[in-house]
C-alpha cells in the first residue's frame, strides 16, 4: 500500500470518528437540552412543540420554582447539602484518623484492622437496607439528618480507609523523625505534616464521597418521611407525583435540581475523573 | 519511640468512631440480614418464627422474582454488549493525540454520570412521554398517522426503554476508566510498532486492546455488580411496572421488605443478591488471575 492511499485512508477514519462523537454528543446532551429548554415553556408550548426552541420564553415555572410558589426548591437544596456535607465532613475525620493509625503507627492488629474495613468492600447496600432500616428506626433516627449521614458514612468508610492508607504509606519516614526531633508526637505529626501532604487525595475523596451522597436515593427514601426533609433526589420524585399533569414545572424543577451537580462536575472535573475512575483502576 | 503505654490510648483515640461506625452500621446489618433470612418476620415484635430455608425456596419458586433475577440478567449482558463496546470505542477515540477536541468530547459525555439516577429516569420519562415527549414529536413529524406508543406502560418495551437509559449514563463512566488504562500503556509501545509500519488499525487490535486487558476486567466488573444492584433509575423510570416488567432483585426487595414488611422474606432477597454478587467475584477474579498467569 502506498504512503499516500494510507494517509488518505486514515483521514476517512478521522472524519467518521468526528461524525460519530459529534452525533453521540448530541443523543448525550438531548435529554439536557429539553429538560432545560421544556422548562422555559408554557405547558401548552410544550404540548404543541416538545423539541424545538422556546419562543416566546416562559419564565413563570422557574420563577415560581426558585420563590417557591410550588414545591419546596430550596428546602430541598438546603437538606442535600447538610446531607452531603456532614457526609464528607464526618468520613474524611473519622477514616483519615483510622488511616493514620493503620499505616503510620507500628502495632500488631494494624493488618487485621485494615482487612475489616475491606471485608466492606463486599457488601452493598441494599444486603444491609432492611436490619440497617429497623436498626435506624431503634435509635429513633427517622428523620433525622443523621439516620441518613451515619449509614453514609459507614458505607464509604471501606474505599476512603483504603485510598488514605496507600497514600499515607508513601510520606517518607524522614518527615516523622523531623517532626519528632522538634518535640511532635504522632499526633502532631498527624496535623502538621500529614493532612497539609494529603489535600490533593482528601479533595478527590471528598468530591467521590461528596457526588455519591448528593445522587443517593435509597437511603434518604427510607429515612426521611416528611418533606420537611427531602433530599433534591427525593424533592423530584415528589414533585413530579404532584404535578404530574405539569411536565413544564417538573422540568423545570428538574433543570434546577441539575444546577449544582452541573456547577461541581466542570469545576472539579479533573478531582471527580480522578476520583471515581484512579480509585477503580489503581484500588 | 512511642510508649506502649501511650500507644493503646491513641490508637483506640484513633480507631475507635471508625471501627464502631462501620460495625454498627455495615457489618452487624449484613449478619442480621442472613439470620432474618431464617425467619417470618415483619419486624415487629419479637422475631421468633424460624423457618429454615424456606424463604428461599419460596423465593425461587415465585414467579415475579425469577423475572426480576431474569431482567437483571438481561441488563447484565446487554450492559456487556452495548455499554462496554460503546464505551471502548469512545475511549480508543479520545486516546489518540491526533484526535482534536478529546476534552469537550469527554466532559460531555462523562456529564450524565453525575446526574443523580432520579433525574436522569426523569428526563427519559419525558423524553418517552407519549403526550409531550420527544417520541411523540418524532411519530408527528416522521410517523403521522400512526399511534404514538407508550414505551414506559408497554411491558414488552419498558425494559428497552430503561435500558436506553441506563447505557446513557453509565458509558461515560467506562469510558473513563479505559482511558485511565489507556493512559497507561506507554507512548514508546506504539511509536515502536509505528516505525515498524504497523497501521493504526494493527496498533489498536494487536498492542493497545491486550494491554488493556485489566482495565476491561475492571470495567466489566463494575458493570456486572452495578446491573445486580439496579435500583434508583428503575424506581424513578415507574417502580418495575407495568405488571413487574422491569422488575429488578433491588426493587423487588424494596416491594416486599420495606412496602410490605415482610423482613425475613426480604432478607432473604438481599440475602441471595449478595450470594451472587459473591460467586460472581470470586469466579471472575480466578478466571482474570488464569489469565494473567498465561
Amino acid at each position: 500500500m502506498t504512503l499516500r492511499s494510507k494517509s488518505s485512508q486514515n483521514s476517512i477514519l478521522r472524519t467518521v470518528q468526528y461524525v460519530f462523537c459529534i452525533l453521540l454528543s448530541i443523543i448525550v446532551l438531548f435529554p439536557v437540552y429539553m429538560g432545560i429548554f421544556g422548562g422555559f415553556k408554557s405547558n401548552g408550548q410544550l404540548l404543541s412543540d416538545p423539541v424545538g426552541f422556546p419562543h416566546p420564553m416562559y419564565f413563570q415555572n422557574y420563577g415560581n420554582i426558585l420563590k417557591q410558589t410550588v414545591g419546596a426548591f430550596w428546602q430541598a437544596l438546603g437538606n442535600s447539602l447538610i446531607v452531603a456535607g456532614g457526609t464528607v465532613g464526618f468520613t474524611l475525620v473519622v477514616c483519615v484518623m483510622a488511616a493514620f493509625a493503620i499505616s503510620r503507627i507500628k502495632f500488631r492488629a494494624s493488618g487485621f484492622f485494615r482487612n475489616y474495613f475491606l471485608l466492606g468492600l463486599l457488601f452493598p447496600l441494599a444486603v444491609a437496607i432492611l436490619p440497617l432500616y429497623l436498626q435506624i428506626r431503634n435509635l429513633n433516627l427517622i428523620d433525622k439528618y443523621l439516620g441518613v449521614i451515619l449509614p453514609q458514612v459507614a458505607f464509604q468508610i471501606p474505599m476512603t480507609v483504603l485510598l488514605l492508607i496507600g497514600f499515607f504509606r508513601g510520606i517518607p519516614q524522614d518527615l516523622e523523625d523531623a517532626c519528632e526531633m522538634d518535640g511532635y508526637g504522632p499526633l502532631g505529626f498527624l496535623v502538621k505534616m500529614v493532612i497539609p501532604l494529603s489535600t490533593p487525595i482528601l479533595a478527590t475523596t471528598s468530591v467521590i464521597i461528596l457526588v455519591a451522597s448528593w445522587n443517593n436515593f435509597f437511603l434518604p427514601l427510607l429515612v426521611f418521611n416528611t418533606e420537611k426533609f427531602y433530599t433534591l433526589p427525593m424533592g423530584v420524585m415528589n414533585f413530579q407525583g404532584q404535578h404530574a399533569a405539569d411536565w413544564n414545572m417538573i422540568l423545570a424543577y428538574l433543570s434546577l435540581a441539575m444546577v449544582p451537580a452541573i456547577i461541581l462536575f466542570i469545576s472539579a472535573q479533573k478531582y471527580i475523573v480522578a476520583g471515581l475512575t484512579g480509585g477503580a483502576v489503581k484500588g | 519511640m512511642l510508649k506502649k503505654s501511650n500507644k493503646i490510648p491513641l490508637l483506640i483515640f484513633l480507631l475507635a468512631p471508625a471501627v464502631v461506625l462501620f460495625t454498627f452500621f455495615v457489618i452487624i446489618p449484613v449478619f442480621k440480614a442472613a439470620y432474618f433470612s431464617l425467619f417470618k418476620w415483619n419486624g415487629l415484635g419479637p422475631c421468633v418464627d424460624f423457618r429454615g430455608l424456606k424463604n428461599f425456596k419460596v423465593l425461587f419458586h415465585d414467579n415475579i422474582f425469577q423475572k426480576a433475577l431474569g431482567h437483571n440478567i438481561i441488563i447484565t449482558v446487554i450492559s456487556l454488549i452495548v455499554e462496554i463496546p460503546l464505551a471502548l470505542y469512545c475511549a480508543l477515540i479520545i486516546c489518540n493525540k491526533k484526535f482534536k477536541l478529546a476534552v469537550l468530547f469527554r466532559t460531555i459525555f462523562f456529564l450524565p454520570y453525575v446526574l443523580s439516577e432520579v433525574i436522569s429516569g426523569i428526563l427519559w420519562e419525558f423524553i418517552y412521554n407519549p403526550q409531550y415527549g420527544f417520541v411523540k414529536e418524532f411519530y408527528t413529524k416522521f410517523l403521522p398517522g400512526r399511534t404514538v406508543p407508550a414505551l414506559l406502560g408497554n411491558p414488552s418495551t419498558v425494559l428497552g426503554a430503561i435500558l436506553v437509559a441506563v447505557i446513557w449514563k453509565y458509558f461515560g463512566f467506562h469510558m473513563s476508566i479505559l482511558i485511565a488504562g489507556l493512559q497507561d500503556i506507554p507512548d514508546e509501545v506504539k511509536e515502536a510498532a509505528t516505525i515498524d509500519g504497523a497501521s493504526e488499525h494493527q496498533i489498536t487490535r494487536h498492542i493497545v486492546l491486550p494491554l488493556l486487558r485489566p482495565t476491561l476486567f475492571i470495567s466489566i466488573f463494575f458493570s456486572v455488580v452495578g446491573s445486580f444492584q439496579l435500583f434508583d433509575i428503575i424506581w424513578a423510570m415507574g417502580k418495575g411496572d407495568p405488571v413487574n416488567s422491569a422488575e429488578t432483585m433491588v426493587t423487588y426487595l424494596y416491594k416486599f421488605g420495606l412496602q410490605r414488611f415482610n423482613i425475613g422474606y426480604g432478607s432473604a432477597v438481599a440475602v441471595t443478591i449478595f450470594l451472587l454478587c459473591l460467586v460472581f467475584s470470586i469466579f471472575y477474579n480466578r478466571q482474570m488471575f488464569k489469565g494473567e498467569g498465561k
